[in-house]
């Protein structure tokens, strides 16, 4: 089933009297539990399609299904309750907040989402373990190493068991140990059925995915079928 | 569910200044000056307010009261010869106003003098006052015990006098005055009755222009003696006599004082005019002067409202100006956490969700500041009135206006930092260093 389904999708930035077009009636699928790499030098549109898959900006023509629901034209309060029920990101530099212990940090998507204290610790406790965190649980980020940063954040990402998983970026600031660690913790996601979606630079990240997208200049260039064991 | 993300939200709120508590401080610092001055300020003016208008009420509301007062045209010109110089109230005056003023329930002439007053080996400073058996009607003063003045002593000019509280207490201790007697300026006086003080200062005295005490002393200050007018007049006279340079100056007056009680209020303006024009008939120099304890409590009562306004209207500039500090910092702290913002809404966070987290981080910065001004607030007057005997009196009003105030404006100087927060593009934010 599809996951994902974009159709004549476009996003144009409106500089004044100058239109830039940044992505080029796209069209592309992503069935459940797939994982897909989406890659491309810079200004190929990559960044732009990760906020219009996530719900963070509109497309400026064509559609967006996510799940059985068209987003491409929601409200803002819509669009923040998409994000927050049906997506989970990853970022390159972790983005926790800095206020919060780890186990509050698992918590805040469902925080928005208005589930009850008891849900939401129990939650983030066995998300935690989910990540191989299980100490250190009261810490604040500062306190953690980037590796550990990037478990706390793939756990946020799962809080409500979301349909699809965008991360930008994992490894980009890890060592390479660390960095094989959270691939390996991406991979085990997808062995559970999760949809994840990686957006890198990286081709060593990128040929662990089953599918790259190939981005050049807003269009897809190629398609490249990996298959998950070569 | 509603109130577990109410919580946790302040939860955060708190998390936050706590992290940033230096400057947390420093912002409410506008906010505690604001509400510490106005709670004290008010409670200070409050409490001298009081004591101004329980002065004035002891002259009693329905009184007005005339005064002998020391012409100003009359300071003689004739260094050469002795002088006779005779002014102010009369007997005349005190028998016109009962016949001619309508309405009028009672007339009390009186005279005033400080002397000493002795009983066995202790002495006290006090004022005699000469008057009518009529005057507890006029005033506060009450009779503990005995009786006051009656109008055989008066008929008979009786040696006889009522001492108030201050004075049995001062020369009296532990003895019972009743039936002792106390000696004035040589000659004895028996005790009959104990009346209540009238207390404090006598503000009347503050209003006339002279008094024609030998020494002008605020009376009330050491209690008072009271005897009959007319035994008054046989021991200390009507006159008071200066030497200057070899001349001799004499100074008569009849009655210090005439106090006239009306039935009603609605009675005083008109009383008081026809009171004027009698006595500007009748005297040819102003050597009196009329005093309406009614309108004084109008007047009283007006000062205060002007000085509440006018403190309203200087606490309102200062937290006006506490409020805009505030905002700023919010401004600044919103700025700082750009980055937060964005990734919240990206993880589901709505324009609401940011709106309420940062407008309630601003809303405890303010009542923070309201309640540590009010503790502030409620502490000075304290210690004022413990070191300068100056009476306070912290309202629960003040209080109430002053937290309600702290929290407004938390609400209106944090509402555009917290929409500014909101309204911040997440994909902008989430690029933000």
């Amino acid at each position: 089933m599809a996951i994902v389904k974009i159709e004549k999708l476009c996003k144009s930035y409106f500089l004044g009297t100058y239109t830039l077009p940044v992505l080029k009636d796209m069209d592309l699928t992503f069935e459940e539990g797939e994982y897909a790499a989406i890659m491309g030098p810079s200004g190929s549109g990559k960044s732009t399609l990760l906020n219009v898959l996530g719900c963070l900006d509109r497309p400026t023509s064509g559609s967006y299904f996510l799940g059985d629901r068209d987003v491409s034209n929601l409200s803002d309060d819509e669009l923040s309750f998409i994000r927050g029920q049906r997506i989970g990101f990853i970022f390159q530099s972790y983005n926790l907040i800095p206020q919060l212990n780890i186990i509050e940090n698992i918590a805040v998507p469902m925080f928005y989402q208005g589930k009850s204290e008891d849900f939401c610790h129990q939650r983030a406790l066995e998300l935690a373990e989910m990540v191989g965190l299980t100490d250190r649980l009261t810490h604040r980020p500062y306190e953690l190493s980037g590796g550990q940063q990037q478990r706390v954040a793939i756990a946020r990402s799962l809080a409500n068991d979301p349909l699809i998983i965008l991360a930008d970026e994992p490894t980009g600031n890890l060592d390479s140990e660390s960095g094989r660690d959270i691939l390996k913790i991406l991979n085990s996601l997808c062995e559970q059925g999760k949809t994840l979606l990686v957006v890198t630079h990286d081709a060593g990240v990128g040929k662990r995915a089953e599918r790259i997208i190939h981005l050049l200049d807003g269009y897809i260039e190629r398609i490249e079928n990996n298959g998950h064991k070569e | 569910m509603f109130l577990y993300r109410l919580k946790r939200t302040i939860k955060l709120g708190g998390k936050s200044l706590w992290m940033h508590r230096l400057r947390s401080t420093l912002t409410t610092l506008g906010i505690v000056f604001g509400v510490c001055s106005v709670i004290a300020m008010l409670a200070i003016g409050e409490g001298a307010s009081q004591q101004a208008q329980a002065q004035i009420a002891k002259l009693g509301s329905t009184n007005v009261i005339v005064k002998t007062v020391k012409p100003t045209a009359t300071q003689s010109t004739n260094t050469e010869t002795d002088t006779v110089n005779q002014y102010g109230l009369t007997y005349d005056d005190a028998e016109g106003f009962r016949q001619t003023i309508p309405n009028v329930d009672v007339v009390v002439p009186l005279y005033r003098m400080t002397q000493q007053a002795w009983y066995r080996n202790r002495t006290v400073q006090m004022d005699v006052v000469g008057t009518v058996p009529w005057y507890p009607e006029v005033t506060s003063v009450r009779i503990i015990r005995g009786r006051f003045l009656s109008p055989q002593d008066m008929d008979y000019q009786q040696n006889i006098c009522v001492i108030d509280e201050q004075v049995a207490d001062k020369l009296f201790v532990v003895d019972d005055p009743i039936g002792k007697d106390v000696k004035i300026k040589g000659a004895y006086y028996l005790i009959v009755g104990i009346v209540t003080s009238l207390g404090a200062t006598n503000l009347g005295s503050e209003d006339a222009a002279n008094m024609i005490a030998t020494d002008t002393h605020e009376s009330g200050l050491t209690g008072n003696i009271y005897i009959c007018l007319s035994t008054f007049k046989n021991i200390f006279g009507e006159e008071v006599v200066q030497y200057t340079g070899g001349i001799r100056q004499t100074e008569r007056v009849e009655l210090q004082e005439i106090t006239v009680k009306v039935r009603t209020l609605d009675q005083i303006p008109v009383t008081k005019s026809i009171l004027e024009s009698i006595l500007e008939r009748t005297h040819n120099q102003k050597d009196y002067q009329v005093v309406v304890p009614f309108e004084l409590l109008r007047q009283a009562r007006e000062s205060k409202r002007i000085f509440s306004i006018v403190l309203g209207s200087i606490a309102a500039i200062s937290l006006l100006v506490g409020g805009i500090g505030i905002m700023n910092i919010m401004l600044a702290s919103v700025s700082e956490r750009t980055r937060e913002i964005g990734v919240r809404r990206a993880l589901g966070a709505k324009r609401r969700d940011i709106i309420i987290q940062f407008l309630s981080e601003t809303v405890m910065l303010t009542m923070a500041g309201g309640l540590i001004g009010i503790a502030l607030g409620t502490l000075i007057p304290y210690f004022v009135t413990k070191y300068s005997n100056m009476p306070t009196d912290v309202t629960a009003l003040s209080l109430i206006l002053a937290f309600g105030i702290s929290a407004a404006v938390g609400v209106t100087f944090g509402l555009y930092p917290a929409y500014r927060a909101a309204h911040m593009d997440p994909i902008e934010s989430l690029r933000h260093e």
